[in-house]
């Protein structure tokens, strides 16, 4: 079996993010790491993120920095990642790519302890960088210019220190005096040798600053002095002359000031009231603003306060730090604070926001001082606050974060065209369900009901110089109506339109004048209110009109064409006859080209299911230039360009082709390559796309020419990042659509459905799926489906917080003293109604923002849930008590029948995982869904000695893995009766799968296990086990002798029980048993077979088999911690295998990832690739520069296009 | 030191044990192993970020703590060294 593996949705997570001028000029932009993606943002006028590029780099993304040259505009991006090596980037405006300006090799590739790339320090100066790893290594590299004003870099300088481990470098600024690098550095040495404890009691974490020598070329250790044991990260100060020099210290509760020479400034950071005493308070966070005349530093803590730091200094003496509460939002992972007013909050789960700041934390608020600290025999003594709303910052803008998928399904659960994904995300107060859907997401601008049923829609502008659409014009079944675009849209009844008659076009002709063409005839009005009109010979009507703005193709009944051009003093004249066989289906002519007088081409569809492509030169006009053959009559046609352009936004750098669009009977949209200078049609392609004959239209998206297409639903097809993309709109089924533009919508859409009229945009190009949330309580672990009602039961679990009772009193006592007992009432009913999930935006205290309060890690909340996914609706929610945590979930029909299907929970107690795995009891629940399944009655709960993780329904009784145990139950009165158990697999049992009399084991760390259950002797016993030890995060039952999973380092792999095995034990009448009796070293007597192996790079929670398009093949899908979706495809001949892989050879070769990551090491990370082909590394083919493009496919003996086709078609099985 | 000693399997070992943190030796016994394998997984468990997430949503704590943790548990992964038995 050979897959091709595709990224549908990438990594939503972010790792690291930065902000600068990456483009050059004023415009801020931030880059963001998503773990192996590097994507460029900018926030456009609007406050909304956009992004400019996207670069897939096959490899681990650990630290990003930015760094200036002086004098320069341009900020250039420095990534430390995996590859074991320094790589500078900087960003090509021009042709929208990150080029590679520096590639250093250092070390080892791999995360390794000791090879550099986990923490990045850059000289505020930026003229040097150094790169450090979490043990004994840094380097500096000094960054300079050469005469050609390029930058430089130069061989490393080694600052090493042997048996220390770095917690976080920093550059400090020193003005124009030697670069010196800052690191906070344990030595563990001592500790390693002492066994008293003694030495390891009194390690003692140093500052250290290392100093750059310029003139010498040489690092040295200048400074080291003792630091707070619980320093965890270093923020530059700003120095030489705009501020005192020197490093602020982020330890556990403290942030202290230190710099050589200077005493330590200690301020202690607020700790939020309700806080443990336990739990400590760490900076995880940091951003700096520094102005002119001031600066000041933004920390946030783990629990998402936002703290401001000011430092009081005279020159370079500090004398006083000030530690202020600023505002609380969802921690993040980096935050960026914009020059435009703006911080950006990459959160570290869930979405990601853009914040505007209201103030800059001026007002009074709590706040601890160096000048207040108070020592007591206890130690320092805190400062306390409680958290508010937000004061400085105003969110602006979402962009949606899937970050972390915990479980995932793919079901048809709306009976929709297509599947949904049922995804569940988040964490804690931030988590929900998501249903995604492949499409674009829209906005609905306006709806307006209409008088009757109109079958279609124009816009038309006054003149071709207008940037407005002046009039929408509505045709219905036997009358017109025109509708004036201004501050509102009202009906008119001067456009000189005629009003008595269907239309069958309307639009701009010449420069300013309009054109009506309705079945007897074209009406022209010209700009002075002049009207010409040209009426059909006889009783002869016009059924079908092609036409742009200095040409107009009409069909009459019978199928004779009469073409008319405008002439120079902008009259319409007709020019040619034709007469064609039979009744035209459909016209269309291309706009005119840029600089000429007329499109040479006229398409011309019949009922003979043909395409004729005629010419309108003047020397050979309407002759016959080719003929295409198509499987069903075309509806529809439209000639769409794809466009040159080297570079630019779009990154397109193939030439243009035009290509015509035809709308079949049969629901098939064909698209076919049109030869620019013969006519020639080649290189078609052709695509399904719903129940009814798709009609097209051009609209304007990003100013340039897309293509709608509609059929039972709506599909978009335009050019993004070099692909042309065809994907479905999330929207209702439209009837005809026009683009619009006004002065409130600059580029949408106004279409027809039924008798309403209706404008919309579409939003966030480039997205596969668009998604509609709803929140959660705790952070989800698993759901089921309930099949008869299609309800869905999901179980959702949080270590280390307080139960809905206790926090609704925590806050209710919070709001008393805070003295806002009115509003404290009604907000405590609402939450006995609904809980945490569903807080209305106004609460001051919502947890989505704020978190829930930490509790002692022993305490578990937990809850189980139905939910109506139609009506978003929960119908029934049980809180567990007692830190019951539930695990594991199925439903199980239990042979008896007497209650039908039951649902099986398997809870533990008090579970721990530090210092020690520990829990005071395993419980099973089963419940019995009442009321029509919106609700749960709990039937007995039944104690186990070990946390059961995995349950599944098995021959009508329920198999439970609880610890290493397999244990089979059947239903009782009052409790499971155990039926049968084995006991011999490893560790913790994750998963059970079960087909026919075969059961599927995955066991946490030691892969899958196949098992058989002999009813006769009721006995379990494993039969064929894996040779690997994988650590199991999820697994899927692909057929009978093959599993797919996916281990926590990053792997999915499919293994399979060879066929000879397979089919000896079916025939063994003792199923295999005597064999099972001879296996060695405790192991199973027969193996299992990997057969595919795939490094994906991110932590994979879920694996379904699926199909995400109509009748199309299934692929396995999968769902990572990062947000990501992707989806394993089998090819189905060896042709496509050979072809991609040859891709895939050369794309390595001359295509090697940015970051400098061997891609093929890569994806055999932890185990060799194995019959896999990288789909998205095919995909950046198009990315290539033009002639690269042409070696590539010579060598493949193709074209480029065909290559482009060849990619286009396979994403078109996926999705 | 002659010029053939650099080459002897000894010297090279030396120099692969200063150069690589990690490199075992002949006596080396099973809690130094033990150690240099848990330093290993940590700064790798840092190194990936999904696998960090992984685990703070497991034990519900924040990414930044949870690196923090991972990086003090570096210091003694493996609680106190065995006494040495001095020969």
């Amino acid at each position: 079996m050979y897959l091709y593996s595709l990224t549908l949705q990438q990594a939503t997570g972010i790792v690291s993010a930065i902000n600068g001028n990456f483009s050059g000029g004023k415009v801020q932009e931030i880059v963001v790491a998503r773990g192996k993606v590097l994507d460029l943002l900018r926030p456009d006028d609007n406050g909304k993120i956009q992004t400019l590029l996207s670069v897939e780099i096959f490899g681990a993304i650990r630290s990003l920095a930015q760094f200036r040259l002086t004098g320069s505009q341009k900020d250039f991006i420095v990534v430390g990642s995996d590859s074991g090596r320094i790589v500078i980037l900087e960003y090509n405006k021009e042709k929208n790519v990150f080029d590679k300006l520096h590639q250093e090799t250092f070390g080892k590739s791999g995360c390794r302890r000791i090879v550099p790339g986990q923490y990045l320090a850059i000289d505020p100066k930026g003229r040097a960088v150094m790169i450090g790893a979490c043990e004994k290594q840094k380097l500096v590299y000094v960054l300079n210019r050469d005469t050609a004003a390029r930058l430089t870099i130069s061989s490393p300088l080694e600052a090493h220190k042997s048996h220390t481990i770095t917690y976080s470098i920093c550059g400090v600024d020193c003005g124009f005096d030697n670069p010196i690098f800052a690191a906070i550095e344990l030595d563990y040495s001592e500790a390693d040798q002492d066994s008293t404890g003694q030495a390891a009691a009194e390690a003692q974490k140093h500052l250290t600053f290392y100093e750059l020598d310029l003139g010498l070329n040489h690092v040295s250790r200048k400074w080291s002095e003792q630091v707070d044991n619980g320093a965890n990260m270093l923020v530059t100060v700003p120095g030489g002359g705009d501020g005192p020099s020197g490093v602020l210290v982020c330890a556990e509760n403290f942030v202290i000031y230190k710099n050589q020479g200077h005493p330590d400034v200690r301020a202690v950071i607020p700790r939020r009231a309700d806080l443990p005493a336990e739990r400590g308070v760490l900076v995880v966070s940091a951003a700096t603003h520094k102005q002119k005349s001031m600066f000041f530093f933004l920390l946030q803590t783990e629990y998402g306060d936002i703290f401001k730091v000011t430092l009081e200094h005279e020159n370079d003496r500090v004398s006083e730090l000030k530690i202020k509460y600023f505002d609380t939002i969802p921690v993040t992972a980096s935050m960026c604070v914009l020059k435009s007013g703006f911080l950006f909050a990459a959160s570290e789960f869930g979405n990601h926001s853009l914040y505007q700041f209201q103030a800059i934390g001026d007002d009074p608020d709590v706040e601890a001082s160096s000048a207040t600290l108070m020592e007591t025999e206890e130690g320092f003594q805190p400062v306390f606050f409680q958290p508010r709303g937000l004061k400085n910052l105003l969110r602006i803008d979402q962009v949606e974060s899937l970050m972390p998928i915990m479980d995932m399904k793919v079901i048809n659960l709306f009976e929709e065209e297509t599947p949904q994904i049922f995804a569940l995300c988040g964490r804690g107060p931030r988590s929900s369900l998501r249903i995604l859907r492949p499409g674009l997401a829209i906005s609905e601008m306006a709806v307006s009901q209409l008088p009757g049923v109109p079958s279609a829609v124009w816009t038309v502008k006054k003149n071709v110089n207008d940037e407005f659409d002046a009039y929408i014009v509505v045709s219905f079944a036997n009358a017109t109506l025109v509708l004036s675009i201004g501050e509102t849209v009202e009906e008119v009844s001067d456009s000189g339109f005629l009003d008595t008659t269907p239309s069958l076009a309307v639009s701009l002709i010449g420069d300013d004048s309009l054109m009506q063409v309705h079945p007897s005839g074209i009406r022209h009005i010209r700009e002075d209110g002049r009207i010409n009109e040209w009426r059909t010979p006889g009783k002869r009507t016009i059924v079908k009109v092609g036409s742009n703005r200095l040409q107009v193709v009409i069909a009459l009944s019978g199928g004779e064409l009469i073409y008319f051009e405008v002439d120079m003093t902008g009259q319409l004249m007709e020019v040619e006859k034709h007469e064609m066989s039979g009744d035209v289906a459909c016209l269309e002519i291309a706009p005119v080209p840029e600089g000429r007088q007329r499109s040479r081409f006229l398409a011309v569809g019949s009922y003979d299911n043909t395409i004729r492509i005629l010419s309108l030169d003047p020397d050979d006009c309407m002759q016959i230039l080719s003929v295409q053959s198509v499987s069903s009559s075309p509806e529809s046609l439209l000639f769409l360009e794809v466009q040159a352009s080297t570079g630019g936004e779009d990154g397109a750098d193939h030439p243009a082709s035009l290509f015509l669009n035809a709308g079949l009977q049969n629901g098939v949209l064909f698209r076919t390559v049109v030869d620019m200078v013969t006519g020639q049609l080649s290189d078609s392609r052709s695509r399904f796309l719903g129940l009814t004959a798709p009609k097209l239209f051009s609209v304007i998206v990003r100013s340039r020419r897309a293509m709608l297409c509609l059929s039972s639903r709506p599909w978009l097809g335009y050019i993004y990042q070099g692909h042309f993309l065809l994907t479905p709109l999330s929207y209702e089924t439209l009837e005809f659509a026009a683009s619009f533009s006004s002065d409130q919508c600059a580029e949408g859409v106004v279409a027809v459905a039924g008798d309403a009229l209706r404008v919309f945009t579409i939003e966030r190009l480039g997205e596969t799926f668009n998604e509609t949330a709803i929140p959660l309580r705790y952070t989800p672990r698993k759901f089921v489906l309930q099949p008869k009602r299609k309800l869905l039961v999901i179980i959702e679990s949080d270590q280390g917080a307080f139960t809905a009772n206790e926090r609704e009193a925590a806050k209710k006592e919070c709001f008393e003293a805070a003295g806002m007992g009115d509003r404290a009432n009604g907000k405590i009913e609402h939450m006995e109604n609904g809980g945490g999930d569903d807080e209305d935006k106004e609460d001051p205290l919502s947890d989505e923002q704020f978190g829930y309060p930490k509790a002692e890690s022993e305490k578990w909340v937990s809850c189980i849930r139905v939910l109506d996914p139609r009506a978003s609706k929960t119908t029934c929610l049980l809180e567990l008590q007692d830190n019951e945590a539930a695990f594991s979930i199925c439903t199980v029909n239990f042979h008896d029948k007497e209650y039908g299907t039951l649902l099986a929970v398997g809870t533990a107690k008090s579970l721990q995982f530090w210092p020690k795995r520990s829990f005071s009891a395993g419980y099973i629940h089963i419940y019995r869904f009442v009321e029509d399944g919106k609700s749960l009655e709990l039937l007995h709960k039944t104690q186990v000695e070990g946390v059961p993780l995995a349950l599944c329904q098995f021959q009508g009784r329920l198999l439970a893995g609880i610890g290493p145990v397999l244990r089979l139950y059947d239903l009782g009165k009052r409790r499971l009766l155990r039926k049968c158990e084995n006991k011999l697999f490893p560790n913790t049992i994750m998963s059970i799968h079960t087909y026919r009399d075969r059961i599927y084991v995955g066991d946490i760390k030691e892969s899958f296990h196949y098992c058989k259950y002999r009813r006769d002797e009721n006995q379990l016993y494993i039969f064929a086990d894996d040779v690997y030890p994988r650590w199991l995060t999820a697994s899927h039952h692909v057929d009978f002798d093959t599993m797919a999973g996916a281990d926590k380092f990053g792997n999915v792999y499919f293994v399979r029980l060879p066929q000879d095995v397979s089919d000896e034990i079916e025939e063994d009448p003792t199923g295999g048993k005597i064999k099972w009796e001879q296996g060695k070293l405790n192991g199973a007597p027969n193996k299992v077979e990997e057969i595919v192996q795939f490094h994906v790079g991110d932590v994979v929670t879920s694996l379904q088999k699926a199909s995400l398009i109509p009748g199309g093949g299934e692929c396995i899908f999968y769902g990572t911690v990062m947000g990501s979706l992707g989806a394993l495809l089998p090819f189905t001949s060896r042709d496509d295998v050979d072809f991609f892989s040859h891709l895939e050879m050369h794309l390595r070769q001359e295509h090697p990832p940015l970051c400098g990551r061997d891609h093929m090491a890569f994806r055999s990370a932890y185990f060799p690739v194995k019959d896999v082909i990288d789909g998205d590394l095919c995909e950046q083919f198009p990315t290539l520069p033009l002639d690269m493009q042409r070696k590539i496919a010579d060598e493949l003996d193709r074209t480029p296009a065909e290559i482009l086709k060849k990619l286009e078609e396979v994403r078109n099985k996926i999705i | 030191m002659q010029a053939s000693d650099r080459f002897n399997i000894n010297s090279q070992l030396e120099h692969l044990q200063a150069k690589y943190v990690g490199t075992g030796h002949a006596d080396l016994n099973r809690f130094e192993w033990a150690v240099n394998i848990q330093r290993d997984s940590y700064a790798s468990y840092i190194g990936h970020y999904p696998m960090l997430a992984y685990f703070a949503v497991a034990e519900n704590e924040s990414i930044g703590r949870e690196h923090y943790n991972f990086m003090q548990k570096m210091l003694l992964p493996c609680g106190l060294p065995p006494e040495r038995e001095d020969d």
